[in-house]
């Protein structure tokens, strides 16, 4: 009996663990994307986001989260043609879906720790380790997840600061 | 005579991209002196005051310069917001500061509407720049 419940946890487990290597880098890539963006954060995977939410964004740039970061009109329009076309909707992974679904239509989040996605999958991070110095808070995804960059989250990348 | 102007513009282009920080603060004493025909010179001691000085944003915070850029310019300093690292200011611990001209302006752009709320003025800048270039 104890060996079936393992043996069906293990199964029920299996698609958590696929899902846990995740690689989130856009298949193409854009130099002004990272440059622009990854000067104050890791440049976010465009696929966390829909396209609604990146056209937002792009268009408030001058107040962003409470900073400017307003870009000059021809880059502007350069990364939001790449964010779009590499946005939830059209990201070739897996977890593109799984983002756009937990998303009400009307919902246009402009922060990715925002979406019900994120939070199911950070719901075991405590409120204490966010506000840990090192974290800082959900906009800091290097400081656990050691590939972010590299658009690598899976599992066995991450390492929680203390 | 349209090729000899194409090169010119290309070495003009060049010599932008490459501009010394001294390049620079020439450029920001033309704006001052036009802004104020008294301007004398830029003060890196204006320039520290400047950097360091904290006044209340609107939104109730505190703000300044060293609270992104770390109050010692040779530093790593440290985005309020984000906690990414910000490579040092001083062109002393990091060659690539103040050495592109149009980043050096965007910078300023964001950075100035951020803690004074107000565009800076061009002697406002000179002096920031003098500071740091100051900085051994």
């Amino acid at each position: 009996m104890k060996r079936i419940f393992v043996i069906i946890t293990l199964l029920a487990a299996a698609p958590v663990c696929a899902d846990g290597n995740e690689n989130l880098a856009p298949a193409a890539t854009n130099q002004k994307w990272k440059t622009e963006c990854s000067a104050c954060h890791i440049a976010y995977p465009p696929s966390l986001l829909p396209e609604r939410s990146w056209r937002k964004m792009m268009g408030g740039l001058d107040r962003h989260f409470g900073q400017d970061a307003s870009l000059d009109g021809p880059t502007a329009q350069e990364i939001t043609a790449f964010l779009v076309n590499n946005s939830a909707e059209r990201g070739a992974n897996k977890r593109a879906k799984k983002v756009l679904g937990s998303l009400g239509p009307n919902e246009t989040p402009l922060r990715i720790s925002e979406t019900a996605w994120f939070v199911r999958k950070h719901d075991e991070v405590s409120p204490q380790v966010w506000k840990r110095p090192k974290v800082g808070g959900p906009a800091n995804c290097l400081a656990c997840h050691g590939g972010a960059e590299r658009g690598d989250y899976s599992e066995h990348q991450i390492r929680i600061p203390r | 005579m349209s090729r000899l102007f194409l090169s010119c513009l290309c070495l003009f282009a060049s010599g932008a991209a490459l501009a010394a920080p001294a390049d620079l603060l020439q450029g920001y004493e033309m704006q001052a002196r036009q802004a104020n025909p008294q301007f004398q010179a830029f003060s890196a001691a204006r320039g520290e005051q400047f950097y360091h000085a904290k006044r209340t944003h609107s939104n109730g915070k505190s703000v300044s310069c060293a609270a992104c850029h770390s109050d010692n310019p040779k530093a790593l300093g440290r985005n309020e917001k984000t906690s990414k690292e910000i490579l040092p200011m001083a062109p002393i611990a990091n060659k690539e500061r103040l050495s592109d001209p149009a980043k050096v302006e965007k910078w300023f752009k964001r950075n100035c509407q951020d803690v004074m709320e107000r565009a800076c003025t061009a002697q406002e800048k000179g002096d920031f720049l003098a500071y740091l270039l100051s900085i051994k």
